[in-house]
């Protein structure tokens, strides 16, 4: 054996790099194209450099009406995850206990991840249309339709963050000590003071990650919306749209700023919690040590 | 601090579906012992714990605590209170708020359950260490603050599982003498679960040794060392030779028997065997004998003693022990 990295190793790292050009390449080239000049298209080379696009985005007068989708969107997207949240983490609770038909249940609750997106917001559709014609027959003979936002298409959205949920959940109780419960059971804690005041606490971050992962999937979800949605337009679905009409890199723009709006948000959270762990840190440690 | 009650355990029996895990187990432990429940994994030891503390429901029988049967009660009006192996810190507390926290469930405001709290960390020396969270703290001070987040609640009885399991052999010791110190200053009841026979022996006013869900022996470390029940008990608590006389069954502590390589007078039992191990650890010599019969037996000499009589490993010896000193096994 002599030092020095082995020929794997520079296969690995290549291979690696394939991987990171891969995922992250096509986004830098549209933030590079979102600062296309004012005669600039939708494709390299670039046309002279600006922030026309940005100005343009803001006039509000460039792409139709995103204003609305991006509403719409945000709205379902925030249903979808306080609805997600809550029925996970009881779910989860729930799950801890052994109860008949547990496993049954489980499997009818995640089996919907392997059926296609699409065929799943066609059977929702169809579900609603028997609806409607049963509503127009024997209740009200001017009943218009069912389908919406907030009802076929929130439970388009539900059919794919719930079994995410779920499995998260278990993942989460499959770590957590028990005897914590017990301890808190052993100093008077009645079960919801053990939930709110010791469960609660510290699955937290990770109840939290659910509620952000049920967002993100609800947020660009185009598969489950397609047939599912109603008559108005969530806002993957509005920019699909334009795609194919719009020929100007405004859309380019747009996804940009998105983007950084993300990337602020994460940064915010990243020093929130390590000035939280310098704060805590201050106290000093033994861990680990024999006294 | 609320002085320690009686306890006692009437045919208690725990099963889980056909296995028996306690077996219709009796017994009485006085106020304000220190009472040590010891034995091998799985002879039932935790699981009588956890029924005392109400952790474990009972399948059948009584546990009564001073004038009443507490069976059926919560754990928490029980008036037990239970320290948890590895001690169940709740990690996103503070030490302060960790202590306090039976006091926040029964809505006693901030500023008394602070001050009750730092009254209890002072007990146990921990008192400048309010704001650390468990994580940042060692394994003996995790489990000076699970002491002081069970006595908050004023217990008659404590109910330690394996408290010292965690820490390393010099910590062990220390954390040891301050468990007696403790409870002699409370004056309340200990009930302490362990697989170490030393640590009852340095710790129990009354040792509880359990064997396949059921109670061996009860009786006070010198009794129990000194008159073990049965062969398992002088096995377990150690430092014993089983000898077998007559068909019956005799225990010798390794310590009173004695080396000779010439046939020993009529008085004295003597087992002649071949040396085969030879251990120095320090006050004395063990020393393993192969004896002819086929029994294997170790023997305690001390260091000046080995030195008058100087053995090797293929010696053929007697060893030879008065017969006053065998104890006769049930």
């Amino acid at each position: 054996m002599r030092e020095g990295r082995p020929r794997s190793f520079y296969l690995l790292a290549l291979f690696f790099a394939a991987y990171v050009l891969f995922l992250y390449g096509p986004m830098f080239a549209i933030f590079v194209l979102s600062f296309q000049g004012p005669q600039g298209g939708l494709t390299f080379p670039m046309n002279g450099f600006s922030l026309h696009w940005f100005a343009k985005l803001f006039a509000g007068n460039g792409i139709v009406d995103i204003g609305a989708a991006f509403r719409r969107s945000m709205a379902l997207g925030l249903v979808v995850m306080l609805i997600t949240v809550t029925l996970s983490v009881s779910a989860g609770m729930a799950f801890r206990k052994k109860f008949k038909g547990s496993s049954i249940l489980f499997y009818a609750a995640i089996a919907s991840l392997i059926v296609p997106s699409i065929v799943t917001s066609l059977g929702i559709a169809l579900e609603f249309r028997i609806i409607d014609d049963l509503f127009k027959r024997y209740i009200f003979s001017d009943w218009q339709t069912g389908m919406g936002l907030f009802t076929s298409g929130l439970g388009a959205h539900l059919t794919w963050t719930l079994p995410f949920g779920l499995l998260i959940m278990f993942a989460i109780f499959n770590r957590f000590d028990s005897r914590l419960e017990e301890a808190a059971r052993d100093l008077g804690a009645t079960p919801w003071q053990s939930f709110r005041f010791v469960v609660l606490p510290i699955i937290l971050p990770s109840v939290i990650g659910i509620g952000l992962f049920g967002f993100t999937l609800s947020w660009d979800e185009l598969a489950r919306s397609s047939q599912a949605i109603g008559s108005v337009n969530t806002l993957p679905l509005e920019l699909q749209g334009l795609t194919t009409t719009v020929t100007n890199p405004d859309i380019y723009a747009l996804g940009t700023l998105t983007t950084g709006v993300s990337f602020v948000v994460i940064g915010l959270c990243l020093c929130i919690i390590l000035l939280l762990q310098r704060r805590q840190a201050k106290f000093g440690s033994d861990a680990g040590k024999g006294v | 601090m609320a002085a320690g009650s009686p306890i006692e355990l009437v045919a208690l029996t725990k099963r889980y579906g056909t296995t028996l895990a306690v077996d219709a187990i009796d017994l009485k432990i006085a106020a304000g012992s220190y009472c040590c429940l010891l034995g091998p994994s799985g002879c039932g030891k935790t699981t009588t714990l956890r029924m005392i503390a109400g952790h474990e429901a009972a399948s059948q029988g009584d546990i009564l605590l001073g004038a009443s049967n507490v069976t059926d009660l919560p754990p928490a009006s029980r008036g037990t209170a239970m320290m948890f192996q590895s001690y169940a810190l709740f990690p996103h507390l503070t030490v302060l708020d960790n202590v306090g926290f039976a006091l926040k469930m029964r809505g006693v405001d901030k500023a008394e359950r602070d001050a009750k709290a730092r009254e209890l960390l002072g007990l146990v020396d921990m008192a400048n260490y309010v704001d650390r969270l468990p994580g940042q703290l060692s394994g003996g001070q995790q489990q000076r603050v699970a002491l002081a987040r069970a006595l908050i609640t004023e217990p008659q009885v404590l109910l330690l599982d394996e408290p010292l399991s965690a820490l390393d052999p010099f910590l062990r010791i220390r954390m040891r003498a301050e468990l007696k110190r403790l409870q002699r200053e409370l004056g309340i009841t200990f009930i302490h679960v362990t697989h170490g026979q030393d640590e009852a022996m340095a710790l129990a006013d009354m040792i509880v040794l359990m064997h396949d869900g059921k109670i061996s022996q009860a009786g006070t470390p010198r009794e129990v060392f000194n008159k073990p029940a049965n062969e398992f008990v002088a096995k377990f608590i150690g430092g014993h030779n089983i000898v077998d006389r007559a068909g019956k069954k005799f225990a010798v502590r390794s310590d009173l028997m004695n080396l000779q390589t010439k046939k020993p007078a009529a008085k004295t039992d003597a087992i002649l065997g071949t040396i085969s191990e030879i251990e120095y650890q320090g006050t004395a010599f063990h020393i393993t004998l192969a004896g002819k019969t086929g029994e294997d037996l170790i023997i305690q000499l001390a260091e000046n003693k080995f030195d008058t009589t100087p053995l090797k490993v293929g010696t053929e010896v007697y060893a030879i022990w008065e017969p006053s000193l065998a104890h006769a096994l049930g």
